[in-house]
């Protein structure tokens, strides 16, 4: 073994080690090896993730704690069809990123092309959901710092009269409520814009073949990612829609 | 060559089932059951449970994240790296939980 092996090696070196295809980096002895360390690596940067969500849980838990009225009235604002509803597209959007991976998996290039665009699609139908919400809220002067108004919590219009008049310093707590809800699912929507970004990207270099005919890490890690954001949801939508439904 | 040899030899062990394909049967299964649960917890908020309304949201929510996990991104399936890594993950997050909690609940003991 010379030093000219080192310098020549595309051409000459895979005689010393095993041919390899072109997707494995050097510094990786297998395949294998190389896709483990870009899913260890992506998972911790899920694990962050859960630690920057979870600061928000920890901070909604307690403020639930502090002023439960507030919590059940802001919470008996939103509209429980269209929250179920945006979890319902949301877990196919994840079925559908499953199975783009599998696509990938088994090398079918047009299958994967075809799951991913169902993915953005879903993807595009849960933001255009939450964004009339949104507005809703807007409408409704529910949004913090920028248009609220405790009308809706003193003196609570015929279509809430179930609802009992919140004393005024309770109803100004609603603001902590609102705030909550606009940060944790304002968090989770940019996740959601993040990805489908990302996923339209995706979708370009696998019409290519970019992972039929190389590695299919990429979809895999991103399917990590895309499933993280579903499990959030899937913690953000009982928490926030679904206090004391029964009252 | 020798040392190559080595080193795929440690390296396999972790990534022995780095390879495994987990059947669109499965992931239609677990679709499923997530739906199912969508249902569930749904159902379960207008019923009056008292103090298990909440408890029964999140175990719900608990079990879907689960599956989520070990099927969707594969971790049933996953080395025992990623395994620990997960856990690890999760364990932190429920130090944080519960060391922020009682931190609040010790101090204004009996106004929270």
């Amino acid at each position: 073994m010379d030093s000219q092996a080192i310098a020549t090696q595309p051409v000459h070196g895979h005689d010393e080690h095993a041919a390899h295809p072109p997707y494995l980096r050097h510094h990786f002895a297998t395949v294998e090896q190389q896709r483990e360390t870009a899913s260890f690596g992506m998972w911790l940067f899920l694990l962050t993730e859960i630690m920057f969500f979870g600061g928000m849980f920890a901070a909604y838990l307690i403020y639930r704690n502090w002023y439960y009225p507030a919590f059940v009235a802001g919470s008996h604002q939103l509209s429980i069809f269209l929250g179920t509803f945006n979890t319902a597209v949301l877990i196919c959007s994840s079925f559908t990123m499953a199975m783009g991976v599998h696509a990938a998996e088994m090398k079918w290039r047009k299958p994967l092309v075809g799951w991913l665009l169902a993915t953005i699609v879903l993807g595009c139908v849960f933001l255009g959901v939450k964004a009339d919400e949104y507005h809703e809220k807007w409408e409704k002067h529910h949004v913090p710092g920028l248009n609220f108004s405790v009308q809706d919590f003193t003196h609570p219009s015929a279509q809430y009269k179930e609802e009992p008049p919140l004393p005024m310093d309770m109803a100004q707590k609603t603001q902590v409520y609102f705030s909550l809800y606009f940060a944790m699912t304002g968090m989770h929507a940019l996740h959601m814009v993040i990805g489908i970004s990302i996923l339209l990207v995706l979708v370009v270099r696998a019409w290519g073949g970019a992972y039929t005919h190389g590695h299919m890490t990429t979809i895999e890690n991103f399917g990590l990612y895309w499933h993280f954001v579903d499990i959030v949801w899937i913690f953000l939508f009982p928490l926030l829609y679904l206090i004391s439904r029964h009252q | 060559m020798s040392e190559l040899s080595h080193h795929e030899e440690v390296d396999t062990e972790p990534t022995l089932h780095a390879t495994h394909i987990v059947s669109p049967k499965v992931y239609g299964v677990i679709f499923g059951v997530l739906l199912l649960g969508t249902g569930l917890t749904v159902g379960a908020s207008y019923l009056e449970l008292g103090i298990f309304n909440p408890i029964v949201a999140i175990a719900i929510a608990c079990i879907k994240a689960v599956l989520v996990i070990l099927f969707f991104m594969h971790v049933k399936y996953s080395s025992r790296l990623t395994k620990l890594t997960v856990a690890a993950g999760f364990f932190t997050f429920i130090v944080l939980i519960t060391m922020t909690l009682t931190d609040y609940m010790s101090r204004a003991w009996g106004l929270w």
